[in-house]
């Protein structure tokens, strides 16, 4: 492009508005502020019916749906206690398998990676999030429980003696919470990959040079200079991938055992918010059923809300570091 | 993002239950470009042959019937709120159930029977194992915890049982297999029915939860020592093997579309004249009755509102107890007894069709 005043530009913009009178101006703002306020109100509408829905529910259980541990719908008891614990750990397990690896392919991609190994990485590691989570359950039931049964569990039970805490003891059946935890890791990679990859390339070059100018090594410019700059865009890719993990259904499902006890025991079968909803929703015929499980997913709906909330702050502070 | 596709499903499976009570009319209309004379909905078990009978019915008649197989608890919500022209339950209504369906008195029609088995792997043991209500009772609810144990023992005198541990597998998704099963462990184990009862979804004491009757077969088949229960349609279609149960006359029944629909003819016999068939056939006297089968239900309003597809829904009932009831072993359904189907047609002619206007 060439380059041209920027007085010149702003005096023709001001001249095209007047002359072409605002007609089609008006009505494609129209269309795209309709476009703008119908995905909002979705969510609003969604929100409103999920907590019509949920009501009676609330109204009759109270906070015993958030503390109670007995879900069971033959003599109308609705806790789902154990829904919650199982969400909230089969993710905290899948972020802590899944960031340092996350992050370690977004730093070697973005500082180490020749050229031109660097986007047919990338393309494999995103492609993962392009994967349908059934196929994951499928790979899951036939592949990783296996696996998990004969080869990582008894691992981590007895060649590391982990089975001395009560974290990895019992029985080694293979469907478990950390079993979901491992899914849940490779289903959230993609995003917390992305994301850092992102902002870590957006780091200025000047940041790393002047890093380097003062006598760094590699490992320090990265450490000193890069991961700091992009620190709170990276924790905002990992929150996306845990807004991923909490509400992921169909692979967990397949592969957590679906037990609604609270277990101290990775190994032990967990269950989840979203599978319990889905394993229960099509067969509920009783109200209290049905509107208890409409509050299991107000609950799920609220966490994954404020989970992304966060996330888009922190990415947000990114930019804007960025734009200074 | 996850959490508003979830929501989003959520939100339009309420509305589907909540206000499409008007939009009726138009529901089958939507469904095949106007095309479809009946629209039903319901349960997923007897999917495969309900498919079969509407593409034959289409080909013999060219009344078009759209199905869609969303599970009994939605097949009794949309029949409920007349956004459909039948329903399709594994399970009968409840009476809270029936007072709340919006159309009127509802009729159970049952179609064919289903039965489910006990498959297990156990490497090594080529003929099937023997159980009995008390035994899988007390497998199930975790006070048989080895195969080596006295109480199973006992009932395979020259078998050689292994000590591995058993790890049960039972149904997560709310489902017709397992309101079959603990309702039989309910009417047979007085214990059983005072602590688990019986359901579409139960608290189980013990076990790994699976998806679907694959879910459990897949567990069982990948865990040596595990048990788990299956519809007999899926083990005989997939090979599993499947555990022979003593019946109520003390004899050792392995599942067939034979002991099931004996079943029915055993349970049969203590039927009243005026039975509306919501009735439970577990545990069923007779010789050769395989103790765990049920009947599944096609559910229709008695006052059918529209005269013309009042018309069509009882020719077709009518074909299917007549024509579809010789179709339904070839897919291991079991028919229902021939008494007992002419019974059920001679119901359907209490079904009373509007004045068209």
């Amino acid at each position: 492009m060439t380059a041209v005043p920027a007085e010149w530009v702003d005096k023709d913009r001001r001249h095209l508005r007047v002359e072409q009178s605002a007609i089609g101006d008006k009505i494609y703002g129209i269309i795209t502020a309709g476009c703008a306020l119908i995905v909002p109100a979705m969510v609003v509408a969604i929100a409103i019916a999920i907590f019509a829905a949920a009501w009676p529910a609330f109204a009759k259980l109270g906070l015993s749906i958030l503390t109670s541990s007995d879900w069971d719908v033959a003599n109308g008891h609705f806790g789902a206690a154990p829904a919650l614990f199982g969400t909230l750990v089969s993710s905290a397990v899948a972020l802590v398998i899944a960031t340092p690896l996350a992050v370690g392919v977004a730093i070697f991609l973005s500082e180490f990676s020749p050229a031109w190994l660097r986007s047919p990485v990338a393309f494999l590691v995103d492609l993962l999030a392009a994967i349908p989570s059934v196929v994951y359950g499928l790979w899951g039931i036939f592949v990783l429980i296996p696996i998990m049964r004969e080869h990582v569990m008894p691992f981590l039970r007895d060649t590391l003696h982990l089975g001395a805490t009560p974290f990895f003891s019992g029985a080694a059946y293979g469907p478990s919470m950390l079993t979901a935890g491992v899914i849940l890791a490779i289903m959230c990679l993609p995003s917390i990959s992305a994301v850092s990859r992102e902002v870590l390339l957006a780091v200025p070059r000047s940041q790393r040079e002047a890093a380097l100018a003062l006598g760094a090594t590699r490992w320090e410019m990265i450490r000193d200079a890069v991961i700091p700059f992009a620190r709170s865009g990276i924790v905002g890719g990992i929150i996306l991938g845990l807004g991923r993990a909490l509400g992921e259904t169909m692979a967990v499902t397949m592969v957590i055992g679906n037990r609604p006890e609270i277990s101290a025991s990775l190994f032990a079968p967990g269950y989840t918010m979203a599978s319990l909803i889905a394993n229960e929703f099509s067969e509920a015929t009783n109200d209290l059923h049905l509107s208890a499980l409409m509050a299991v997913g107000a609950i799920l709906f609220v966490i994954t809300l404020i989970v992304n909330a966060i996330a888009r702050w922190l990415v947000w502070g990114v930019a804007r570091e960025k734009r200074k | 993002m996850r959490a508003t596709k979830l929501a989003a499903l959520i939100l339009l499976i309420a509305a589907c239950g909540k206000e499409s009570a008007s939009n009726s009319s138009t529901a089958s209309s939507t469904s095949s470009g106007g095309s479809v004379d009946l629209t039903g909905a319901g349960a997923t078990f007897p999917y495969p042959i309900y498919s079969k009978w509407f593409a034959d019915y289409a080909k013999q008649t060219g009344v078009k019937i759209n199905y869609q197989s969303i599970g009994s608890g939605g097949g009794i919500r949309q029949l409920s709120e007349q956004t459909v022209d039948f329903g399709a339950s594994d399970s009968p209504m409840s009476d809270d159930d029936l007072a709340k369906a919006k159309g009127g008195p509802v009729l159970h029609i049952p179609t064919v029977l289903g039965a489910v088995v006990i498959t297990y792997n156990l490497p090594g043991l080529s003929a099937p194992i023997n159980l009995t209500s008390s035994a899988i009772a007390d497998i199930f609810a975790g006070r048989i915890t080895k195969w080596s144990d006295t109480r199973i023992g006992s009932l395979n005198p020259g078998v050689k049982l292994p000590s591995t541990d058993i790890l049960v597998v039972h149904r997560s998704d709310g489902s017709g297999t397992t309101f079959i099963f603990t309702d039989y462990l309910s009417k047979a184990v007085p214990a059983w029915n005072s602590s688990v009862g019986k359901g579409k979804e139960v608290k189980w004491p013990v076990g790994l939860g699976a998806k679907g009757n694959e879910g459990v077969a897949g567990q069982v088949k990948q865990t040596p020592g595990a048990v788990g229960y299956v519809e007999l349609a899926y083990a005989k279609q997939n090979n599993l093997p499947f555990a022979a149960i003593t019946n109520k006359s003390g004899k050792n029944v392995l599942a067939s579309v034979a002991g099931v629909t004996a079943a029915a003819a055993g349970a049969a016999q203590t039927l009243p004249a005026n039975t509306d068939y919501r009735i439970s056939i577990v545990d069923a006297p007779g010789a050769d009755s395989y103790p765990i089968s049920s009947f599944t239900w096609i559910l229709v309003y008695q006052r059918q509102r529209d005269a013309t597809k009042g018309k069509k829904l009882v020719d077709f009932l009518n074909w299917a107890l007549t024509t579809g009831e010789n179709e339904a072993s070839s897919l291991d359904y079991a028919p229902l007894p021939a008494d007992m189907a002419a019974k059920v047609k001679a119901r359907l002619s209490t079904i009373m069709l509007a004045q068209p206007k």
